[in-house]
């Protein structure tokens, strides 16, 4: 029998040209200041550190360190405008947030550009995907500003106070949006801290905040590293944190404050089971498992990155598999054909190195199709492995890159319990025809969002969040009001 | 001839069982005259570790069962309640109360186990949403029971705070292991009767007496344990249970009040509590 693989079905006489995304329409400073009190604002210490096209590792523009004093200073601010922004009504709230929203969906392309340029994720995902759900949150929470009382049968709402809210660099504005949304919409003021790799769509965004007449000081934008993050958690006004990040920096978090009256919430890292049936259909399937672990190179926290493929299967899956890798496009980000773009940080691309080699070293089988990649930037080709097993360290720790471990099951209770063998617990996918499987496996996968026949699906109206050591409390929808009110 | 009573041996419950502590320890309780009532089981680390073996293995079936059978089952701990009050009341005199006071804490604790009863089939319908996503899928959030979950039971009225803190988490499809009030811990041992011969399945409930300050940071930091529910106001515990559960995340809910006769000290929120949010999507489009 001649394999798949061996055949290349996907692989056209010609090459795609290129497809490039403009930059013209696209305006970024030199350098850009903190974001507090509605003013921006030079740091106190003076410091400024370089924000990098990890698809050139060219310098894109300089960003305000913040220190413990600015850190200081912003929550100040927040904590000052908390009690005018607590007090107006919530359909005066509402209005500010549903203008944010119009005001992104007017400068959609300009974000999606610069999400690309200084996140490295291809322009189709952030103009299709991370700005319009963006957009889309901020709409949806704006309308829950003034129905609240709706939200909590029998009991009162109001806000918490102010929150230090600290964001990853996988989906910049997407997770700005996912933390002040809510926060805003329930009264809360903010201190926002992006991920200091990908700082400028967040500072883009406190552009249009300050644009959209939000009183100042209820939403502050500071940026910096882990050392600002530390001083924002530790900041005796701050009520309520949410961090989205690796599990290791939420424990760190949730050590930290024990013994406070600080509110927290956690979205953490994952190891997504991404299961196919051998009654699934085969082709949707492995679009689907391509989607799971290749979506933004592999950085996203809910990525399907344990394969579990029914034995029977096995072969004819793992084949189209390689055979759909082959034709995957890795490269600029800008480029509309792009499938795969740049790893985000060079440090990334060293840990994700580093997992490759340990999963070789562990005994694992690669595979990695040949593909060119620019010469300068960081780069990583789809990778799988197979002959792993649940000890293999690919198996068991997150890797944040394109990288896909590969099992094999006979039985539905097998699968079971190698899916829920993980310390996380955010995501799971299920691939099968038949209806009463996939209800029967989403029931049991132990994980806080559970896709049927899809994966990396998301939506303003629907909560997302973890189990055990992917984290607690919930973003999107009704449920993601939660976190950000308490009750009388 | 006056006839000699028979006094009970306070013992452990794990896992459907009345097992003496591994340790082979024990602590008195004593009346206000300082006359020892009772022996009570100084429960050790062991002990605890043993009792989330068996509170994890019963997690599944109990998470699986029915509402309406939980529902049935949690009102049938009522009616043995009910049962046996004049037992309860005496030990809840003996440990100090008056009969007044002993006769309204137990009638609670009833009352308290048939309201939760009632919301086994209800409470899913309050915190679920059916969520109107863009694209073409079916969206649904709903709740599921945490797991395992450590209690530490208020130390004012040992039978209705118990009952509190357990019957909400009972409820919502966890298995719990508890552990009672140090000072008023009689009532713990005889609800654990009670427990025994209402349908509850051996180590769904797993209670144990013994030394909070011994005790709690295995409680706290156990890996296997999903989250643990504090029941008290000591801010140094409550420190403590917030650092060493976040070795695996775990959990933590603190209820500061002191008075479990109160109407806001049960709400379909306390079930809540001890659940977490999934979602569902399962595309529309063929």
């Amino acid at each position: 029998m001649t394999k798949i693989s061996d055949k290349n079905i996907f692989t056209a006489s010609w090459s795609y040209d290129k497809a490039l995304e403009s930059t013209d329409h696209v305006y970024i400073k030199d350098q850009y200041e903190l974001f507090v009190n509605g003013d921006f604002i030079k740091p106190v210490e003076g410091k400024y550190f370089n924000t990098v096209n990890p698809a050139t590792n060219k310098v894109i523009s300089r960003v305000a360190e913040a220190s413990a004093a600015d850190v200081d200073m912003a929550v100040m601010a927040a904590k000052k405008a908390f009690k005018k922004w607590s007090a107006l009504s919530g359909k005066e709230r509402g209005k500010y947030i549903f203008r944010i929203a119009r005001l992104i969906q007017e400068r959609a392309k300009e974000f999606a550009v610069i999400e690309s340029l200084d996140g490295g994720k291809p322009i189709r995902e952030s103009r299709d995907i991370d700005i319009p759900l963006a957009a889309n949150h901020f709409f949806y929470y704006a309308g829950w500003a003034d129905k609240l009382s709706y939200a909590f049968p029998n009991r009162k709402p109001s806000p918490v106070g102010v929150a230090g809210q600290i964001i990853p660099w996988n989906f910049p504005l997407l997770m700005a949006a996912w933390k002040l949304a809510p926060a805003l919409a329930t009264g809360n003021t903010v201190v926002l801290k992006p991920a200091e790799t990908t700082p400028l769509t967040a500072l883009k965004l406190a552009e249009i905040i300050k644009e959209s007449g939000i009183p100042d000081g209820v939403v502050n934008i500071i940026t910096g590293a882990g050392q600002t993050g530390a001083a924002l958690v530790e900041h005796p006004y701050i009520d309520k944190i949410a961090f989205t990040g690796s599990t290791a920096v939420g424990k760190f978090i949730k050590n930290a404050i024990a013994g406070t009256s600080k509110r927290l919430t956690l979205e953490l890292g994952g190891k997504g089971a991404n299961i196919i049936f051998e009654d699934a259909a085969i082709d949707q399937a492995v679009e689907g498992i391509v989607n799971a672990i290749f979506f933004n190179q592999g950085h996203v926290c809910c990525a399907g990155s344990r394969l579990f493929v029914q034995e029977s299967v096995a072969d004819l899956v793992i084949d189209k598999l390689k055979q759909r890798m082959n034709s995957l496009m890795v490269g600029d980000p800008l480029d509309k054909n792009t499938d795969i773009g740049a790893i985000n940080s060079k440090k990334q691309l060293e840990t994700i190195e580093s997992y490759i080699r340990i999963g070789k070293d562990e005994g694992g089988e690669i595979y990695q199709p040949k593909c060119k990649v620019p010469k300068e930037g960081n780069w990583c080709p789809p990778t799988l492995f197979l002959n792993v097993s649940q000890s293999h360290r690919i198996v068991q720790e997150e890797i944040f890159g394109p990288v896909l471990a590969i099992q094999t099951f006979r039985t539905i209770d097998e699968v079971i319990e190698k899916a829920n063998n993980t310390p996380f617990g955010l995501s799971a996918g299920v691939w099968t025809d038949k209806g009463a499987k996939i209800f029967h496996l989403t029931q049991k996968l132990n994980a806080g969002v559970v896709w049927a026949n899809t994966f990396n699906k998301f939506d303003a109206t629907s909560p997302f969040g973890g189990y055990k050591e992917s984290g607690f409390g919930r973003e999107g929808g009704l449920h993601g009001l939660k976190p950000y009110v308490k009750f009388d | 001839m006056s006839r000699l009573d028979i006094h009970k041996t306070y013992k452990l419950y794990i896992g459907g069982k009345f097992p003496r502590t591994e340790s082979g320890r024990y602590f008195p309780i004593t009346d206000k005259k300082a006359n020892v009532i009772a022996n009570m089981c100084l429960a050790s680390r062991k002990d605890f570790r043993n009792a989330v073996v068996v509170a994890r293995n019963s997690q599944n079936a109990w998470a699986s069962t029915s509402a309406l059978n939980k529902g049935q089952i949690l009102y049938r701990i009522a009616e043995m309640l009910e049962g046996r009050k004049e037992q309860f009341i005496k030990e809840i005199e003996n440990q100090g109360s008056t009969r007044k006071r002993a006769i309204k804490e137990v009638e609670a604790a009833i009352d308290r186990l048939v309201y939760y009863a009632g919301w086994s089939d209800k409470y899913q319908q309050i915190f679920s949403a059916v969520n109107p996503v863009s694209s073409a899928h079916f969206n649904f959030s709903a709740p599921e029971p945490m797991g395992v979950v450590s209690i530490i039971a208020p130390e004012e009225h040992g039978l209705l705070g118990l009952v509190s803190a357990v019957a909400p988490a009972l409820v919502g499809g966890n298995t719990v292991v508890v552990l009672a009030s140090g000072t008023l811990p009689l009532c713990s041992i005889s609800f654990a009767e009670v427990l025994h011969s209402s349908d509850v399945p051996a180590g769904v409930v797993n209670i144990l007496t013994g030394d909070k300050k011994e005790l709690i940071p295995h409680m706290a930091s156990h890996m296997d344990v999903n989250a643990i529910i504090y029941c008290g106001k000591d801010a140094d515990e409550i420190k403590k249970i917030s650092q060493l559960s976040s070795n695996n995340l775990k959990r933590n809910i603190f209820y500061k009040k002191t008075d479990w006769f109160n109407e806001h000290t049960q709400s379909p929120y306390f079930i809540e509590k001890t659940q977490e949010i999934k979602t569902t999507w399962h595309p529309t489009k063929i």
